[in-house]
């Protein structure tokens, strides 16, 4: 008797996730408007790639083309696949001291995996992902770029 | 009932060519044309619900499906039976080359004799046997043998198993979809397609049987799904574990007449499925509300077959794509520890009902 009621229990249950899993997948097909999927071509001008997506590393530069970074190389030591390379220079202050700046921020967009370390390890948060995924260049050579804008310098007090 | 009859039709067409024709000639013509219809039909369906199952598909996952090839992506089956027409027919270097180019044509032969039993609307029935269930299960297992040919000749391990698997699974259900049809037949008196429908005419006998016509719906659609190999039931496939399972090793047109014929079974499903429970062609009718019933005879037999149909199949989309798929073992328990025990108990159930004349 109680393998009968087991039994008839387990039917039933079973039932009535089977229309639990229906319900979620009726509710999908009765609103179209939740509908993810991105047209892409078509929407390349209204396409928003979503906050946390890593599309490149960029160095941020803001209206008067002052950069943060200060060429501590932190990020260049963590790459795991050498893809940043730092070449720093001496330059003299006003006031006769000598300070380090940065040269040139090289990237090497072939090799990077975005695996995201050196967002994480730049101490002043000069660099960040971007958000575009367009990378694709007829020649590997235009892979390379160097981040800092020319005449670029570095921001007032960061240290 | 004043539905417009379809034998006006084929009576008309039959003394036209009767006039200056010999009997002979005559019913040579006839079949050509009906044989030509049933092919149109065969492609019509092939690309319809081809293009519906993956839209529907996408729609149940929030995606969009085809869009890029015309409107809303409508000519991409076309397009695609385009593709696998111009495909190379690959032939395996130890395949049984005769079996393996047998095996799609049993197949595709076996759905084309269950769709000649359809009966899709008032007088448009190519075959009305007077034992038409009977025929009609015996037909569409018996694309089961293709599936095995198909499965063995191709000289690889997937193909085998996978039609090992399907072999196992409609021998299994073909027991479910046999008696839940007969808790029907019960009510109906009858195994003719045609007497089954004129038995409905005052009520649908998913309606009409209680509660065991409902269960008897419900196991005839699982057991349905299952025969026709798809949506959780599809280990003969099962992609993720056999690549394709009995048709891994097939290309082109052969490939196609695999795929073609599943989708077409799943119609031969759902339209017996409407047939048996849901009255086949026969409109919705209430009890006494004759200006409700006569709005209804208004809507032509063919598009109440047909929507019936559609349903059906949008519910056996709707399973595929909601539950994932079962394990060997578990299709197995499924049918011989849950299905068949309650079809027999539901069958008496019925006999008794019917026995005492508690059906409406």
């Amino acid at each position: 008797m109680k393998a009968i009621v087991k039994y008839i229990i387990s039917i039933i249950s079973a039932l009535r996730t089977l229309i639990k899993g229906m319900a979620i997948t009726g509710h999908y097909i009765s609103h179209p408007k939740e509908i993810i999927t991105q047209q892409y071509p078509e929407n390349r001008e209204t396409l928003k790639m979503f906050d946390m997506f890593r599309g490149e590393v960029v160095l941020t530069h803001n209206e008067d083309n002052e950069h943060m970074c200060t060429g501590c190389s932190a990020c260049e030591v963590v790459c795991p696949n050498g893809t940043i390379e730092i070449i720093s220079k001496r330059i003299e202050m006003p006031d006769g001291k000598k300070k380090k700046v940065i040269d040139k921020f090289v990237y090497h967009l072939s090799m990077c995996t975005f695996c995201n370390l050196c967002i994480l390890s730049c101490p002043t948060d000069a660099i960040k992902m971007s958000q575009d995924f367009e990378h694709a260049v007829f020649d590997r050579s235009q892979l390379t770029k160097v981040l800092n804008k020319p005449g670029s310098k570095l921001m007032e007090g960061v240290r | 009932m004043n539905i417009y009859d379809f034998k006006n039709l084929t009576d008309s067409i039959h003394a036209s060519l009767s006039v200056n024709l010999s009997p002979t000639a005559v019913t040579i013509i006839e079949f050509i044309i009906i044989a030509s219809a049933f092919m149109i039909l065969f492609t019509l369906l092939g690309l319809v619900l081809v293009y519906a199952e993956r839209k529907i598909a996408a729609f149940f996952q929030l995606r969009l499906g085809p869009m890029r090839v015309g409107k809303w992506g409508i000519a991409q089956t076309a397009a695609d039976a385009i593709k696998l027409i111009l495909k190379e027919p690959l032939v395996t270097k130890n395949a049984d080359k005769f079996l393996f180019n047998l095996a799609p044509f049993i197949i595709i032969l076996s759905t084309f004799l269950a769709l000649g039993a359809m009966p899709f609307a008032k007088g448009l029935h190519a075959l009305d046997f007077d034992i038409g269930i009977l025929y009609l299960t015996a037909v569409s297992s018996f694309g089961v043998i293709g599936i095995l040919i198909a499965g063995w000749s191709s000289d690889n391990k997937y193909s085998l198993i996978g039609a090992m698997r399907s072999g196992a699974q409609v021998v299994s259900y073909e027991l479910s979809v046999g008696l839940s049809l007969l808790t029907v037949v019960i009510l109906a008196g009858s195994l003719q397609f045609s007497e089954i429908i004129a038995s409905q005419e005052t009520g649908w006998w998913i309606f009409r049987g209680h509660i065991p016509a409902m269960i008897a719906f419900i196991i005839f659609m699982i057991a349905g799904t299952a025969e026709t190999g798809r949506g959780p039931f599809d280990l003969p496939e099962a992609e993720s574990e056999l690549t394709a399972g009995y048709h891994t090793e097939y290309s082109g047109l052969k490939f196609a007449f695999f795929f073609l014929a599943e989708f077409v079974n799943m119609f031969i499903i759902a339209g017996i499925g409407a047939t048996v429970f849901l009255g086949g062609w026969m409109p919705f009718h209430i009890g006494n509300w004759e200006g409700f019933n006569k709005i209804m005879d208004f809507i032509p037999s063919l598009f109440w077959f047909f929507g019936k149909v559609a349903f059906l199949i949008f519910l056996m989309m709707w399973f595929k794509w909601t539950f994932p798929r079962l394990r060997i073992d578990q299709l197995l328990r499924l049918e011989w520890k849950y299905l068949l025990p309650i079809n027999l108990v539901n069958i008496l159930v019925m006999a008794f009902i019917v026995l005492m004349g508690w059906h409406f």
